[in-house]
């Protein structure tokens, strides 16, 4: 955004870019494998995590296709108090 | 840079709560009898409402409430144009300076995971 802030990230150094996206890695921990070595490139990584967003934002509109089948009607008054008191009980 | 985690089940509940009230208004709106544009809005209600779950602490999602208000689109960027790489794909990263991203990345994604099974939830809960 301002051109402090772009000056400041383009100070960091390599290893800490990648010390950034190991960081990054370990806290998503959706990679269950224990096994995973850290020689794994930091580009993979970021592959990955590409891939692991896309698929999750396809999950959301394929839930949104089929959420918005269930609720065509107006039934939805009915139901919601009690999906919200089910879901929040969750 | 600061990733913390953000709390999942407050997200969740906060989430879960807009949308609902979200799929109410929807139900209630003119020319929702048409299946696209039904689909169209309740995915646009379903990331309208995570973002305002989370409000404007994060990057992200001051991102997306900001194209809100600005009435632009908010379906069309990621899905029919898919971007490959990850400023694409985190709202509001274009603009943001590469430390950020990451920061921003994490918390997306824990949110987005969040939504995704309450709206699981929502399905199973609802079934006739």
């Amino acid at each position: 955004m301002s051109s402090r802030q772009s000056a400041r990230a383009s100070r960091l150094t390599e290893d800490e870019i990648n010390h950034l996206i190991f960081k990054l890695h370990a806290s998503l921990q959706h990679h269950s494998n224990s096994t995973c070595n850290k020689k794994r490139s930091a580009a993979k990584i970021l592959k990955r995590t590409c891939n692991y967003i896309k698929k999750l934002q396809r999950e959301v509109d394929d839930l949104s296709d089929q959420l918005s089948q269930r609720f065509a009607s107006g039934d939805i008054n009915a139901a919601d108090a009690d999906i919200i008191t089910r879901l929040l009980q969750l | 840079m600061n990733i913390q985690p953000p709390n999942s089940s407050s997200i969740k509940s906060r989430f879960a709560v807009k949308f609902v009230q979200a799929m109410k208004r929807l139900s209630k709106r003119r020319g929702m009898g048409d299946r696209y544009k039904r689909y169209r809005a309740t995915r646009a209600a379903a990331r309208v409402s995570l973002a305002a779950a989370v409000g404007p602490e994060r990057a992200w999602s001051r991102a997306v409430l900001r194209r809100i208000k600005k009435r632009r689109g908010l379906i069309g960027r990621t899905t029919t144009n898919p971007r490959r790489n990850l400023r694409g794909l985190v709202p509001g990263g274009k603009g943001m300076d590469y430390c950020s991203l990451l920061s921003e990345t994490a918390h997306y994604i824990t949110c987005l995971q969040a939504q995704v099974q309450v709206m699981q939830d929502m399905l199973h809960l609802s079934s006739p």
